[in-house]
């Protein structure tokens, strides 16, 4: 009732462009609903002005909104709009209403803005035949009309659950975007779906994130039965009153959140997933595998923060598993040989360092690096689809090479993101934000100094890994012929998102380069401010950050020195026996594929298929009783009336006997 | 008085239906005991109804005196139907139904 009242009062004070806010996810519903029912009947350029533009009208809306909102900024730190009840019964109210704060407006830009990039890249990448005359092999999608309007279908359906998530005002309303988001990433997965390994690399995603999903699930559960709320700001405070630090309730509930946000973005042990869901489209994985989806689990643990501080044991956890999985998804990534697997592997590991910074409570450093990570890991994923558009769909890094001067902008755009990615100083993003995270875990309280040795390893490798990828790809000898350079709709992606991935840095520069910190001034009003230890004055931020820089230029330059000559010495490491059974165990992820598979699918096969036929048995036996009961019954069924009036009048008078009674 | 004698002769009326329903194999005798146990009832009803004043107990005379026609006259098309078929109106001979 409380917030009904609320949203009113800010609807009547709200200025005429917040208002407009409900507009931000309904467009691409409407997007989807028009292209899922009527996309048959469209012709192709409709398709893609349709598809695009719900997402480009959101995104608009989306500049408007914020403008709006951050006029009246810190006065006014969020806005609550409600549309109408969605669940109204004595015990639970449930509305559909989204909340507006520094966090989610920072998300709603992402996925409207990135979203309408990779919109605008995929009009073309979709085509099946684009400028440069490519089509797509036989079985794939995009030759046939329906599967372009079926792409942007999903796509749209991805945006409005994305947004929803992100702007739900309860958790129940987050819930439904949560799991349409995983819906959307089930079927884009499986976009190809003639394939069966595609299929069935699509059912993995699903069933594996669904293990975090039930977990969310239950803690959701738990939250309501102790509290009585569902919505987000309401239940923290109710939490932080109710429960003291440490006590077992905030554990439970912050570890099941916690086991929900490691499946959505494929941390350890629920990592499996993310390598296989290469085989969606390119956009798909710049989108949903690197850029938003993936991020939702850092979005979870922010937005629900206070929840964590109850729980300072599973903070720590959530360090440590950010740092286990930045290392061994670095190493994964040393020795893939697909493109894609590469990136995959290198978006689990920046992953690894947004829950790294959440663990030691660096909240604004984890979104500072999820912003930067959104820019840059769109950028190259969306160049590596040029790569592979141009090659003909082949995405194997030792079939390529050589196409820095094929493919200029290709070539230029992925430098940068990869200089971005591995934190090339000062002109580049990715080494602000990442500076801050390992900044934090050397000043935090909650950190330990291990964890900032591991994550300067991390560095190390993002560099080496990022640059291996690069000189692979773009030096040395030409392999396989491009076809060319990609037309405008890609081309113009490829740019805005260079220029941001270099440019979103710079919204916050450190103490020693500048002092802008205008992301944490801006995040302040929702998420706590880093705490540090005394004594952590500037010449120490300025040490670390000069082990941050070197340790990331020594990656590189190891990779420069490793795979720009003819890669020999690589060659001749990994041809060796430890060396080649080091690269089959990293480059299938450390074995947890094969350990899950032997733990847990293959007993289960064999459990059910034994046990099947135990349980079978139980249920024939009950056939057969009511089988023989039935014989036994109709022996009754004489055919002789004299034999019915008889039992009619004993079973009258039993009857009356019994009333008698 | 009146009323437990009417009523003791209903009982015995209702036991003589029902022994001669079970005893006799004859289906026309049959339906002779099923009216005469219809009749009981009815005596019963009238009985009640003269003992607390009350028209209801004639009401339900009415009734199973309707009753009791239209289920002669169903029951005669069928006995007439069973004669036509069996050549006998022995009830043990048409146990066709049996479960």
């Amino acid at each position: 009732m409380n917030s009904q009242v609320a949203s009113q009062v800010n609807l009547v004070t709200g200025s005429q462009m917040l208002r407009l806010l409900w507009l931000i996810p309904a467009l691409p519903l409407a997007g989807f609903l028009l292209l899922a029912l009527f996309g048959g009947r469209l012709s192709r350029r409709q398709v893609a002005r349709v598809g695009c533009g719900s997402v480009g009208a959101a995104a608009l809306i989306t500049a408007l909104v914020g403008a709006d909102f951050l006029r009246a900024f810190p006065d006014r730190p969020s806005y609550h709009q409600m549309l109408w009840k969605w669940i109204d019964t004595s015990e639970m109210t449930v509305g559909v209403s989204w909340y507006l704060d520094a966090l989610s407006l920072l998300m709603v830009a992402v996925v409207t803005g990135i979203g309408f990039l990779i919109h605008l890249y995929s009009v073309e990448y979709m085509s099946g035949t684009g400028e440069a005359g490519v089509s797509a092999p036989a079985g794939r999608a995009g030759e046939d009309h329906q599967g372009y309007a079926r792409f942007f279908a999903y796509m749209n359906l991805f945006v409005a659950a994305m947004l929803t998530l992100v702007l739900a005002d309860n958790l129940l309303l987050l819930y439904l975007g949560w799991e349409g988001v995983g819906l959307c990433s089930y079927l884009l997965i499986g976009f190809w779906y003639r394939e069966p390994e595609y299929g069935a690399a699509a059912q993995k995603a699903f069933i594996v994130t669904r293990i975090g999903d039930t977990a969310f699930a239950v803690g959701l559960f738990i939250l309501f039965t102790q509290l009585k709320s569902l919505s987000i700001q309401q239940v923290q405070t109710l939490a932080a009153e109710a429960w003291p630090i440490g006590s077992n309730v905030a554990v439970i509930v912050a570890v099941l959140f916690l086991v929900g946000a490691l499946g959505k973005s494929a941390q350890l042990p629920l990592q499996v997933w993310l390598p296989d869901a290469m085989a969606g489209p390119t956009p798909v994985s710049a989108l949903i595998h690197a850029a938003t989806m993936v991020t939702a689990g850092v979005y979870l643990i922010a937005r629900m923060h206070q929840l964590f501080e109850l729980a300072p044991s599973v903070q720590e956890v959530v360090a440590m598993i950010g740092l286990l999985t930045l290392l061994l998804a670095a190493c994964s990534a040393l020795v893939q040989r697909d493109i894609k697997r590469v990136l995959a592997y290198s978006t689990m590991s920046q992953i690894g360092y947004m829950f790294l910074a959440l663990g030691v409570g660096a909240w604004s450093a984890a979104l500072f690096h999820f912003l930067t990570h959104a820019c840059f890991k769109a950028l190259l994923f969306l160049a590596a689809g040029s790569v592979i558009h141009s090659l003909g769909h082949e995405q194997d890094i030792f079939r390529m090479g050589g196409l820095r001067r094929r493919l200029p902008l290709t070539f230029w755009t992925f430098l940068i993101g990869a200089a971005a990615m591995s934190g090339v100083p000062f002109i580049t993003s990715g080494f602000y934000s990442k500076d801050w995270i390992l900044w934090s875990a050397w000043s935090s309280p909650l950190s330990h100094r291990w964890i900032w040795f591991g994550a300067l390893l991390g560095t190390l490798l993002t560099g080496l890994y990022s640059f291996r990828l690069l000189f692979r790809v773009f030096f040395g000898e030409v392999r396989t012929q491009p076809i060319g350079e990609p037309g405008v709709a890609m081309r113009v992606p490829l740019l805005v998102l260079a220029f941001l991935a270099v440019t979103v840095g710079f919204l916050e520069l450190p103490r020693t380069l500048g002092d802008l910190p205008l992301f944490s001034r801006y995040l302040s009003h929702v998420l706590p401010a880093i705490e540090t230890i005394p004594g952590m004055d500037k010449s120490v931020e300025a040490l670390v950050q000069i082990a941050v820089t070197f340790s990331a230029l020594l990656g590189m330059g190891l990779a420069a020195v490793l795979f720009l000559p003819r890669a020999t010495f690589v060659d001749r490491l990994a041809g060796t026996s430890l060396g080649r059974a080091l690269v089959i165990f990293w480059r299938g992820g450390w074995g947890f594929d094969r350990m899950y598979d032997g733990l847990i699918v293959r007993p289960w096969l064999h459990l059910t298929r034994e046990s099947g036929e135990l349980i079978d048995r139980g249920y024939e036996s009950l056939a057969v009783a009511a089988e023989s009961f039935h014989v036994w019954l109709s022996r009754t069924q004489t055919g002789h009336v004299r034999w019915y009036a008889a039992t009619v009048a004993v079973g009258a008078l039993v009857l009356l006997g019994l009333f008698a009674m | 008085m009146l009323t437990t004698h009417a009523l003791v002769l209903a009982i015995m009326l209702f036991c003589i239906g029902l022994v001669g329903l079970l005893s006799r194999r004859n289906v026309l005798y049959m339906l002779l005991s099923l009216e005469i146990m219809l009749n009981a009832a009815s005596l019963a009803f009238i009985a009640g109804g003269a003992r607390w004043g009350q028209a209801d107990g004639e009401i339900m005379f009415l009734f199973i005196l309707t009753l009791a026609a239209a289920e002669v006259s169903v029951a005669l098309g069928i006995v007439l139907q069973l004669s036509y078929r069996f050549q006998t109106l022995d009830a043990d001979a048409f146990s066709e139904m049996k479960g």
